[in-house]
């Protein structure tokens, strides 16, 4: 009897705004494991999808960069335990989709150790980072980070699933919310990530992952007039100098990041923007 | 109501020129390797005082070709010389180029206002002090860039190509220079084609000062000579301070590229008055943020935001304080607001004053009397305006203040981070809570509370969404000239 029973299959969506919905466009790409056979049909999101996503992620904007720099490290500690409590399922995921298992359960505690790792920097990254400048006037002089804001993440095609961790955890630690395109030989991954995202306290929006073709999603974030940076840890040199371009209508950060890039404070730095405050010293 | 003041007596201010001395050459070359050269295709142009129309002196107009010799001499430099020199050597030079500018302030400030047609008051008090400050602040970091960045070590870029722009002539180009230098990076700068002439007089005092030769190169020119430099591939990072659309230009030519940059550019803030601040400071806030330097500032409070129970008390004390303002002859030194920069500036504003009217907003001029020759623009206030009015949401860069008003703390920074920049902002309230509030929701680089239009070579200055990226001033300034190395993976 057992041996009859069919497996459920999981529908691969999109995440935007704190749900789980279709692409708008209704267009598919199916998704074959190595051996051929279709794993699934992701969604191929569409420009409406990535605008839509920039709205959610702008939406969410003042309450995730408003969020105390202790809570947001909870959040991102709290992701890193149900990454930890899913990491077999997120191993043979990516084994399914090509990655050897070894490798698979090796990338998924890196990806859990990064979380960490920045979940500690949130409260931290302003103290390593803000200045009191001792200016020659009788003025109170400070300067601090706040985020930047919508910051747009264009995941590399490997690690699969430590790719895209790695660009979101610096650009949420920071306090920005983010819009990332996912990896294309690891799309089921980036939503799994996705569904551990939303049980994690990740406020709905601070997260939107969309699957598909990246330069078709890099080409609508870089010319969008809300999209504040894009960090881009693709590899498609030709696809990112167009983006540039795009992207100097109103002056985005274009950072470049390795597609494994080792954590650092200075890829929180990246998203974040510099303000003085200056007060005169009186009575 | 306030009582106006009363200004109608007969005792007036006598004229009190500045009567320092200055030298000046008829003529000026490019700075190029150490030495002073001619273009290479004879070009020159005329650099005019705007307060008389009078010509200063001819200037050298560098093409792409002369571009090419200052950053071939830069490379030399840097290899050669600058690069080798230990670092603690290195800020000797810097706090040796500070002393010399303290020994001649006055002769640059002279200089200043006779080129750029800023008030005495301010080349004197605020523009050359903070120069030879910025030198002396960035001479320090030079033997000390290891306690910067932790984890990192910090490397120059190479070349720094550097372009500055025409309302603080020599305190933009120490404010590029220093840190570039510090860094141990080496230099060719092109200053802004109106006001070339301090940059040329600092290029004097740099061969006085032994710097070797090549490390700062300075090219004269307008535009053209700008692309050349930003489209020179030896120049391995562009510093760009200016209009927020060259900043745009530069950014797509830079894009297929993989040099390095930052951006200085434009503004609109916001000088948000609330109804509890002390009133005659913020007045005085007020006037010192727009006028300052005829308003050509980016980070200008162009727009005042007051709230509405105190709107008429402040627009009537403004308008009272604004009949005193003396406009006129740059070199007295009771000037306040001085000479537009250019005419091609004067029709700008004027295009502006006369598109507000159009807009339907009510235009406020004090009466004053102008001279003749050059180029003026009385204090403006502009009521009446709506939020989408182009006097709102462009950077208008003269004496010209666009009024609005809220009711709430929330309406005004809605207001506030309306339009695209995000340069600077002003707020004033006598509640401290408040001012934490507001000046952390306002989107901008810079925010004084209580006061305004106040810089120091400690404090980093730079903007949020279209007024650029990177900062200059502080530690921070440090990193628009830096590579961060990780010492574990390179």
């Amino acid at each position: 009897m057992s041996s009859s029973r069919i497996p459920v299959l999981k529908t691969y969506k999109l995440y935007i705004g704190g749900a789980f919905p279709r692409t708008e466009s209704g267009r598919y790409l199916p998704f074959a494991a190595p051996s051929g056979r279709v794993l699934a049909n992701i969604c191929h999101a569409s420009r409406k999808d990535a605008r839509d996503a920039v709205k959610a992620a702008r939406a969410a904007f003042p309450g995730w960069s408003g969020a105390s720099a202790y809570l947001r490290g909870q959040i991102l500690y709290r992701l890193a335990e149900m990454l930890e409590a899913r990491a077999e399922a997120f191993a043979a995921e990516l084994k399914a989709q090509g990655q050897p298992l070894p490798a698979a359960r090796k990338e998924v505690q890196a990806a859990v150790d990064l979380l960490v790792h920045y979940a500690g920097w949130t409260d931290k990254v302003q103290q390593v980072f803000s200045s009191v400048n001792p200016v020659a006037s009788s003025h109170f002089n400070f300067s601090m980070q706040e985020p930047t804001g919508v910051v747009a993440a264009v995941a590399p095609d490997r690690p699969g699933l430590g790719g895209l961790v790695g660009l979101l955890a610096p650009a949420l630690a920071g306090g920005n919310t983010v819009v990332a395109a996912a990896s294309e030989t690891f799309p089921l991954t980036a939503i799994t990530l996705a569904e551990a995202i939303h049980s994690s306290d990740v406020p709905g929006g601070a997260v939107n992952i969309l699957t598909g073709v990246r330069n078709e999603l890099l080409a609508p974030l870089a010319a969008h007039m809300d999209v504040n940076a894009v960090v881009y840890a693709a590899e498609d040199g030709a696809a990112w100098a167009e983006a540039r371009v795009q992207a100097a209508e109103n002056v985005k950060r274009m950072i470049r990041r390795a597609p494994a890039a080792p954590p650092s404070p200075y890829a929180i730095l990246d998203t974040l923007e510099t303000k003085t405050t200056w007060h005169p010293v009186g009575v | 109501m306030t009582t106006p003041l009363n200004f109608d007596t007969t005792w007036r201010y006598a004229p009190a020129p500045e009567s320092i001395p200055v030298r000046l050459r008829k003529s000026y070359g490019l700075f190029i390797g150490g030495e002073w050269t001619e273009a290479k295709d004879g070009r020159t142009f005329r650099t005019i005082n705007p307060a008389s129309e009078k010509v200063l002196a001819r200037v050298a107009d560098a093409s792409a070709a002369d571009v090419d010799r200052a950053v071939k001499a830069a490379r030399r430099a840097y290899d050669r010389v600058w690069s080798k020199l230990p670092a603690a050597e290195r800020g000797k030079y810097l706090f040796r180029i500070a002393r010399m500018i303290q020994e001649r302030a006055r002769e640059f400030a002279v200089v200043e206002s006779m080129d750029g047609g800023k008030p005495i008051r301010e080349s004197r008090d605020v523009d050359i002090p903070l120069v030879a400050a910025h030198f002396f602040y960035y001479a320090g970091w030079a033997d000390k860039l290891d306690y910067a960045f932790p984890g990192r070590r910090a490397a120059p870029h190479g070349v720094a190509g550097q372009i500055i722009p025409w309302n603080f002539p020599l305190l933009m180009a120490a404010w590029k220079l220093a840190p570039a230098l510090a860094t141990g990076n080496t230099v060719v700068l092109k200053p802004a084609e109106t006001t070339p002439l301090t940059a040329l007089k600092l290029a004097e005092l740099i061969q006085d000062a032994d710097l070797p030769p090549g490390v700062v190169n300075i090219v004269t020119g307008g535009g053209e000579t700008g692309a050349a430099l930003v489209n020179h591939p030896g120049a391995d990072k562009i510093a760009f301070t200016g209009s927020t659309e060259v900043g745009k230009r530069i950014l797509r030519a830079l894009a297929p590229t993989g040099r390095s940059y930052t951006l200085e550019l434009g503004g609109k803030a916001a000088n948000i008055v609330f109804e509890d601040a002390a009133l005659d400071q913020a007045v005085e806030g007020i006037v010192n943020g727009i006028f300052f330097n005829q308003g050509h500032v980016c980070c200008a409070g162009s727009r005042l935001l007051v709230q509405e129970s105190v709107a008429e008390t402040v627009v009537a004390k403004l308008k009272d304080r604004m009949a005193t303002l003396i406009v006129g002859d740059p070199l007295d030194k009771n000037t306040d607001i001085g000479a537009i920069n250019s005419k091609e500036q004067w029709k700008r504003i004027q295009g502006y004053l006369k598109l507000g009217e159009a807009e339907g907003a009510e235009k406020y001029q004090p009466a004053c009397a102008l001279p003749e020759k050059g180029y003026w623009c009385p204090p403006t206030l502009f009521t009446g305006v709506s939020q989408s009015d182009r006097l709102v949401q462009e950077e208008i860069f003269g004496p010209v203040l666009a009024i609005q008003t809220f009711r709430t703390p929330a309406e005004a920074v809605e207001k506030a981070n309306n339009p695209p920049y995000g340069l600077s902002g002003g707020v004033w309230t006598d509640k401290g809570s408040k001012i934490f509030k507001i000046s952390s929701k306002v989107r901008a680089g810079v925010l004084w509370a209580n006061t305004y239009n106040k810089f120091d070579p400690t404090a980093p200055f730079g903007g949020y969404q279209e007024s650029g990226m990177g900062r200059e001033g502080g530690l921070h300034g440090l990193l628009p000239y830096v590579r961060l190395l990780d010492p574990e993976h390179s």
